[in-house]
């Protein structure tokens, strides 16, 4: 210490000191190196391991890939190329590969693909993965163009709900996309989408009127439009008494009198119910729009992986939302089916779900339902996910404090507004995270229905594929190209929830 | 009662609470409350922690239940009947101690939600109002801010700006500077000064002696869930009647 001052605690400052910019920052290739992969000997150690295993990888790897035949029309056809060097058989792709992303019997539209390219039908014919007089293009365009075009409204679709500062009168294709997706992907008469539109919004205005003077009334009629459209509401009251009958003979109390079922006694009647079905049959016969009918048992490959994907993600969050706030309700009845419901749900091994979907739903519906495979699938699916998005968003909801639901409630916002508008923003936005776990575990679960001998994408490739006797043993090519497909979907995703996190970020709190 | 002129009294009741008891569990909090408020008046409330003062004001606007006894409110009779409670809420505005603004929606948004979905004020409407009570507070210039951004003075005066866009005829503050630094407390209390002074009923929780002194023309201590004392704030400071008050305002006043 020197200076004058030095014993004086007396100190008054007579000028600012200026704000100047922080020390520079020695940039460079050297400097991050040092900092990140040589700051000790340990880490130089573990720098030259992984980089000898990174090496050895790509040595390994790449010149399999550069090598690989991509034009034989058999594994043994790729071995004759290669002549016993190494490489990879991507044959079986370009082979395989309308079977591998649509299903084996999914219809391919020679008609359009003739149309726009000028060829005749007739010389059309199929050889390896595209006909001739076409190119892969062409064919996967104009072939496909049903799941394709589908697949790409979809991301117009879900784009106004990624991107809030998109024009929101792009929800109203948002809203139509799952009548239009279905009419491509399933075909059909135009009129069952469109009648089915219709119906719903019929249900919605009659909810909307009911529900001014009574919340509940309007659902029970809102349900009861949807039941009358969808399902065959007299069947299946029938068939459950017929079921029950079969109970209780089977229990040897009343001795079952087979001679007709009631519900076959009520079909005549039962089928006017639907009227949706005449209806549309009526239309068609007027105006006969319509695609090649597609049966939900050709669908396949990686489609019904993004079909189950994107309808039980979409419909497992809404669900998921009401389950967690169903969770929090002060009314022990709603609580508690809420708790009983997610807690057997995450107790239940999702192969589990699949084979009730699969096996043991059939037994309780009435014989002549006609209940989609792939619907039960999407149900059990939904459910699943819709209880780990229940526990997540429980999370977020429990993670706010105390004060901002009474802020709400002091304001004299009712329950729904508080939830809408100031608790649900929040907590949903603490959980996307969590949300886009599941939302992403949910996808690649998908390749679950395999197990129940549904054709997806791996399901194709162990069946189909692998079993025919041209590509019998080809598995490193095939499930790298299922990897890519399904890494490429999920990192989207990922990349999407971490940009919307940064988006949403307001300030510290 | 000697008031400063311009604040009136009248002698039409804003709130009557009789004989009210609440219960946390098998714990005793408040204990046969009785108070009446009229409209004007403006009512500061202290006592030590844990005397159940914040409890009082927010049984008055429903976030807390009481069990027994009867609080009326603007004359309506506060029932567990969930309309009933909206209604009184959106008439009684409340500041809380950490000012509780909706961290997700800009300040402007804070103001402008509950006029609009709650009095269904057309949303150009509420916008005016919203800059009008934001300027009133002094910072018509966040209005595009986040909460996040502001200081903590700033944010407890969008609070009250938030609770004013309600146009409440009584207004609950529960310890509204209690977490603010020292020099952000004034800004905060000029802004509820100038609020009692255009004749707002106030019920409010504080430890500002000083703005008791200014304002109030009532204060009440309360002790273990009991109003134990109530005056006019000369004679509450300068001639305390209870030993319990006396010991607290000693200790208060103390440096």
């Amino acid at each position: 210490m020197s200076g004058t001052h030095a014993h004086t605690a007396a100190f008054v400052r007579t000028s600012e000191i200026p704000p100047s910019l922080p020390p520079q920052n020695e940039g460079g290739v050297g400097r991050w190196m040092r900092e990140n992969l040589f700051s000790g000997p340990i880490n130089s150690i573990l720098t030259l391991i992984a980089l000898f295993f990174v090496i050895r990888l790509l040595i390994f790897v790449v010149p399999w890939i550069y090598s690989g035949v991509w034009t034989a029309d058999s594994l043994s056809g790729c071995r004759a190329v290669l002549e016993g060097a190494r490489g990879a058989c991507f044959s079986v792709l370009t082979d395989r590969w309308h079977q591998l992303l649509f299903g084996s019997a999914y219809p391919h539209d020679a008609t359009f693909l003739s149309f726009m390219t000028g060829v005749p039908v007739e010389d059309l014919r199929f050889t390896s993965g595209v006909r001739e007089n076409t190119n892969f293009f062409q064919e996967f365009f104009f072939g496909y163009w049903r799941p394709v075009l589908a697949f790409i409204l979809l991301f117009v679709a879900i784009a106004p709900i990624l991107y809030q500062d998109l024009p929101r009168k792009m929800m109203i294709f948002t809203g139509l996309y799952p009548f239009v997706a279905f009419w491509f992907v399933w075909g059909g008469s135009i009129w069952l989408p469109i009648t089915l539109l219709i119906g719903l919004g019929l249900a919605y205005m009659l909810y909307s009127n009911l529900a001014k003077q009574s919340f509940f009334m309007g659902v029970l009629a809102f349900l009861g439009v949807v039941i009358i459209l969808f399902l065959n509401p007299i069947t299946m009251v029938f068939g459950l008494l017929d079921f029950l009958r079969d109970l209780i003979a089977a229990m040897g109390w009343e001795r079952g009198d087979n001679s007709m079922m009631l519900a076959d006694r009520f079909q005549g009647a039962a089928s006017i119910f639907p009227l949706n079905a005449h209806v549309v049959e009526f239309l068609s016969s007027i105006i006969p729009i319509e695609l090649q009918s597609v049966a939900s048992r050709d669908i396949g490959g990686f489609m019904l992986n993004m079909i189950l994907g994107t309808v039980c993600v979409s419909l497992s969050l809404p669900l998921g939302i009401a389950l967690a706030l169903g969770r929090q309700s002060n009314l022990p009845v709603i609580k508690w089916v809420c708790v009983v419901f997610i807690e057997f749900i995450r107790g239940v091994p999702l192969i589990t779900l699949l084979f009730v979907a699969n096996v043991v739903l059939a037994y309780f519906l009435p014989p002549g339902t006609n209940f989609d495979l792939i619907l039960r699938v999407i149900i059990m699916i939904t459910l699943f996910a819709a209880a780990y998005i229940a526990e997540v968003i429980r999370g977020g909801l429990a993670a706010l404090p105390r004060g901002q639901y009474e802020a709400a409630d002091s304001l004299g916002l009712d329950y729904a507004q508080s939830m809408r508008l100031i608790i649900l923003p929040q907590a949903l936005k603490i959980s996307i995270p969590g949300i886009v776990n599941v939302a992403v575990g949910l996808f690649k679960d998908t390749t679950l229905v395999s197990i129940i001998s549904m054709y997806d994408l791996i399901g194709l490739i162990r069946g189909p594929v692998l079993a025919s006797t041209d590509w019998n043993g080809v598995y490193w090519e095939l499930f790298s190209f299922a990897a890519l497909l399904f890494f490429v979907i999920c990192y989207g995703i990922s990349q999407y929830s971490q940009w919307l996190e940064r988006k949403l970020q307001t300030g510290h709190r | 009662m000697n008031q400063p002129a311009q604040m009136t009294i009248s002698n039409e009741v804003a709130i009557e609470i009789d004989t009210m008891n609440k219960w946390y569990g098998t714990f005793h909090v408040l204990r046969d409350i009785d108070l009446t408020v009229y409209r004007g008046e403006r009512i500061v409330i202290c006592g030590p922690s844990g005397s159940g003062k914040s409890t009082l004001i927010r049984c008055i606007n429903a976030l807390e239940e009481h069990q027994a006894g009867r609080i009326t409110v603007d004359g309506t009779v506060l029932s567990s009947d969930l309309k009933n409670i909206d209604k009184i809420r959106s008439e009684v505005g409340m500041v809380f101690q950490h000012f509780n603004l909706f961290p997700h929606l800009t300040i402007l948004e804070n103001c402008t939600l509950a006029p609009i979905w709650v009095r269904k004020t057309p949303r150009k409407e509420a916008e005016e109002t919203a800059m009008h009570f934001l300027e009133k507070v002094k910072i018509p210039e966040q209005a595009d801010k986040y909460p996040g951004q502001l200081s903590g003075g700033q944010q407890q005066r969008v609070a009250i700006a938030r609770s004013l866009c309600m146009r409440p005829r009584i207004m609950l503050f529960d310890e509204p500077t209690s977490a603010l630094d020292p020099e952000m407390i004034s800004e905060v209390l000029d802004t509820m000064i100038e609020l009692a002074e255009e004749g707002m009923t106030m019920l409010c929780v504080t430890h500002e002696m000083g703005f008791a002194r200014k304002v109030a023309n009532r204060v009440i201590f309360m002790d273990a869930g009991q109003i134990v004392e109530q005056n006019e704030p000369e004679e509450f400071f300068n001639n305390p009647k209870s030993d319990r008050t006396k010991l607290f305002l000693s200790q208060i006043l103390g440096h």
